[in-house]
């Protein structure tokens, strides 16, 4: 499908134009740093099945918490190719018309009560924090009696959500290592996951689950990503062409200067 | 000729019947068709018609995302989502806008820089040069003002730190704080001033800023990469000998450039709106929230080498002043520089050493206003910005007796 190859098309672009800030970031990153999970989630907002698979983990594991309040249910079923019965059926479980926004019931000062801090909307948490942190985020849960919840996330540490998705991934548990970087300075670095209880799917099946999630969200968090890089391209194309006519114009007009 | 009965078509006749009533003619020969600038103008000449095309296009999609935006703390930050989402087209005119936003002053960096390079700012362009930075500083004051306007974490926090600097000043920082905010703390009416300033105040003194430039620089007539006043050498026509018609000479090489411009524009607008957090920070997709600080507040990248200065010094007041004195600075360029020779082409390698030094003191506070203010980068900062300032402050003494090289007669032009 053009679609696909239209994306890989603009992630050379994108690559091109990364290229120009590697000083800049590479400056940024050497000032960051520290532990943790950097897993690349490589999704791809192009494939169809995928934001479908994810839309669907959405509001089935999501949603009792976290609103997508700017997000409609028919602009999802534009996009992703959902009928309106099919976003009736599979999405929409307290929605009345398919043109509401995807809101909660649950009031946010209860919320703020029952969880330390009311769960905040994901209509922009990919474009907030970043794919590959979300993905890293929902694989980093780890049993932690101290915690009310019971478990603690590697990449936010003492956050007050619980896991929620405990039941497909199971329980893990995180392995800390002292590590001696320089004499006699000792840090606790984390090592691995240890799986303690399997849950419903594989490690590679709960993987996938969290990419299509998080393939939804990068989504959601900017739809016109879809159509925006596809119009990008004839745009330029269009461009290109007037520069090669603007050019012939110019030396047709300078052709006399001497 | 208004007396000469035209025999033409329409078009002329209406032109004629508007000539007598408004010099339409008169503007166009002045400003365009008898306009001469220099035949030898490169690529730096580009950047004031880029410079206008990227007003224009701030204007127009302005305009446009004024139609849904709400300028209200409860309402501003969902308005901008529904902008994106809702609004037919309104993703793209939104990153037009904030892509526009940080092309306005790489556009503006590079002219300014071009003046350095060919000494635009001299005699007897001091005016043109002064009326450009105000321009500048307006522009300044109109990002600071816009970024407020999404209000993201950043923006919120960003402008929290920008107006408490004003705090700085001597016993009417406080009140001056309370004042320009309006408030106590940065809130709903803080927003809806600079929502004013933004979409009317500062565009309008912008566009009668630009004209007045352009009305001083149709004066004086346009520099070039010799530093040689073409007017000097007329032909017996009354035609400087080295100028070219703007129109259609200039105008056509102007769009090849803006064409290439719009190709890299593009490229950004569709494919790197958020150009990897630089153009449009990733906290400030996280609405305003008063009780939350983030962790690293960094300005937009067209502010950091001055936040850099800022935070170089160790005290608030004296940062503050270094900070504005960075930009008063080089309000004094014209008069700071003693050497007659314009261009770098002939100046001597003082000059070009120092504006090399500048150049890249200028970036590397760019790139330091980024990062935390912490250990080396510190130490970085303050060198750089001992190197900023020593570019201006020792200008009349390395250029008094700079060992310049001849200046031809006419300028240099290969075909």
């Amino acid at each position: 499908m053009s679609f696909s190859k239209a994306m890989r098309f603009n992630k050379f672009v994108y690559g091109l134009l990364a290229v120009a800030m590697i000083g800049l970031s590479a400056g940024v990153q050497a000032a960051g740093g520290g532990g943790g999970l950097h897993d690349s989630v490589g999704n791809d907002v192009a494939d169809t099945a995928s934001l479908q698979r994810g839309v669907g983990n959405y509001v089935n594991y999501c949603m009792g918490c976290h609103s997508m309040q700017y997000v409609r249910y028919n602009s999802i079923g534009e996009d992703l190719g959902l009928t309106d019965e099919q976003l009736i059926n599979n999405l929409m479980f307290s929605a009345e018309k398919t043109t509401d926004l995807m809101t909660i019931a649950m009031p946010p000062e209860s919320a703020e009560q029952w969880f330390g801090q009311a769960p905040p909307d994901l209509s922009l948490i990919a474009r907030s924090r970043g794919a590959d942190y979300l993905y890293n985020f929902l694989r980093g849960f780890y049993l932690d009696e101290s915690s009310p919840t019971g478990v603690n996330n590697l990449l936010l540490p003492n956050a007050s959500m619980p896991h929620v998705l405990w039941e497909l991934q199971g329980t893990q548990r995180a392995i800390f290592d002292e590590v001696e970087y320089a004499p006699d300075v000792t840090r606790v670095e984390f090592v691995g996951f240890e799986q303690v209880t399997p849950g419903k799917l594989t490690p590679e099946e709960y993987d996938m689950f969290v990419r299509d999630l998080v393939n939804f969200l990068d989504y959601a968090g900017a739809p016109e990503q879809l159509e925006r890089t596809y119009l990008g391209i004839w745009v330029i194309l269009f461009l290109l062409v007037f520069l090669f006519f603007s050019y012939l114009l110019k030396n047709e007009i300078w052709k006399d200067i001497k | 000729m208004s007396n000469v009965k035209s025999n033409g078509g329409r078009g002329e006749q209406l032109l004629a019947w508007i000539d007598e009533r408004f010099p339409l003619s008169k503007m166009i020969k002045e400003h365009a068709t008898e306009y001469y600038a220099s035949k030898n103008f490169n690529f730096w000449y580009v950047f004031g018609v880029l410079a206008m095309v990227v007003l224009i296009i701030q204007l127009i999609t302005g305009i446009f995302l004024t139609m849904n935006y709400k300028p209200s703390a409860d309402d501003a930050f969902a308005s901008v989502e529904y902008i994106m989402r809702d609004v037919q087209w309104g993703w793209l005119i939104r990153y037009m806008h904030s892509t526009g936003a940080s092309a306005f002053f790489i556009v503006i960096y590079l002219h300014m820089f071009r003046a350095m390079l060919y000494g635009s700012y001299k005699k007897p362009r001091e005016l043109l040069w002064l009326i450009g930075m105000v321009i500048y500083v307006a522009l300044m004051a109109e990002g600071f003002l816009g970024y407020l306007l999404p209000w993201g974490q950043m923006s919120y926090w960003g402008a929290q730190v920008i107006i408490s600097l004003f705090g700085a000043i001597p016993y009417v920082g406080d009140p001056l704080v309370e004042w320009i905010r309006g408030d106590f703390f940065i809130s709903d009416i803080t927003l809806n001033r600079f929502f004013a300033l933004h979409v009317i105040a500062v565009p309008l003194a912008l566009c009668m800023l630009v004209i007045m430039h352009i009305l001083a620089l149709h004066e004086t007539g346009s520099n070039n990469p010799d530093g040689i006043e073409i007017k000097n050498n007329k032909g017996p026509d009354g035609i400087p000998v080295d100028g070219v018609a703007f129109h259609p000479y200039l105008t056509a090489k102007d769009l090849v450039a803006i064409n290439i411009f719009l190709i890299a524009f593009c490229s950004v607008v569709f494919f790197a709106p958020e150009m990897g957090g630089y153009f449009l920070e990733h906290a400030n997709f996280e609405p305003a929230n008063s009780l939350k600080t983030p962790e690293h507040i960094a300005p937009v990248w067209y502010f950091t080498p001055f936040y850099a200065i800022l935070r170089a010094v160790p005290d608030k007041l004296g940062g503050v002043v270094l900070m504005g004195g960075a930009i008063v600075v080089l309000f004094f360029l014209p008069w700071l520089d003693r050497c007659e020779v314009k261009s770098i082409r002939y100046r001597g390698w003082t000059y070009k050493f120092a504006l090399a030094c500048f150049a890249v003191s200028f970036l590397a506070l760019g790139w330091l206003g980024l990062l935390p203010a912490e250990g080396v980068y510190t130490l970085l900062a303050r060198i750089f910005t001992i190197i900023y300032f020593g570019f201006f402050l020792l200008m009349p003494f390395y250029t008094a007796r700079e060992k310049t090289k001849p200046v031809p007669d006419r300028v240099v032009y290969h075909k």
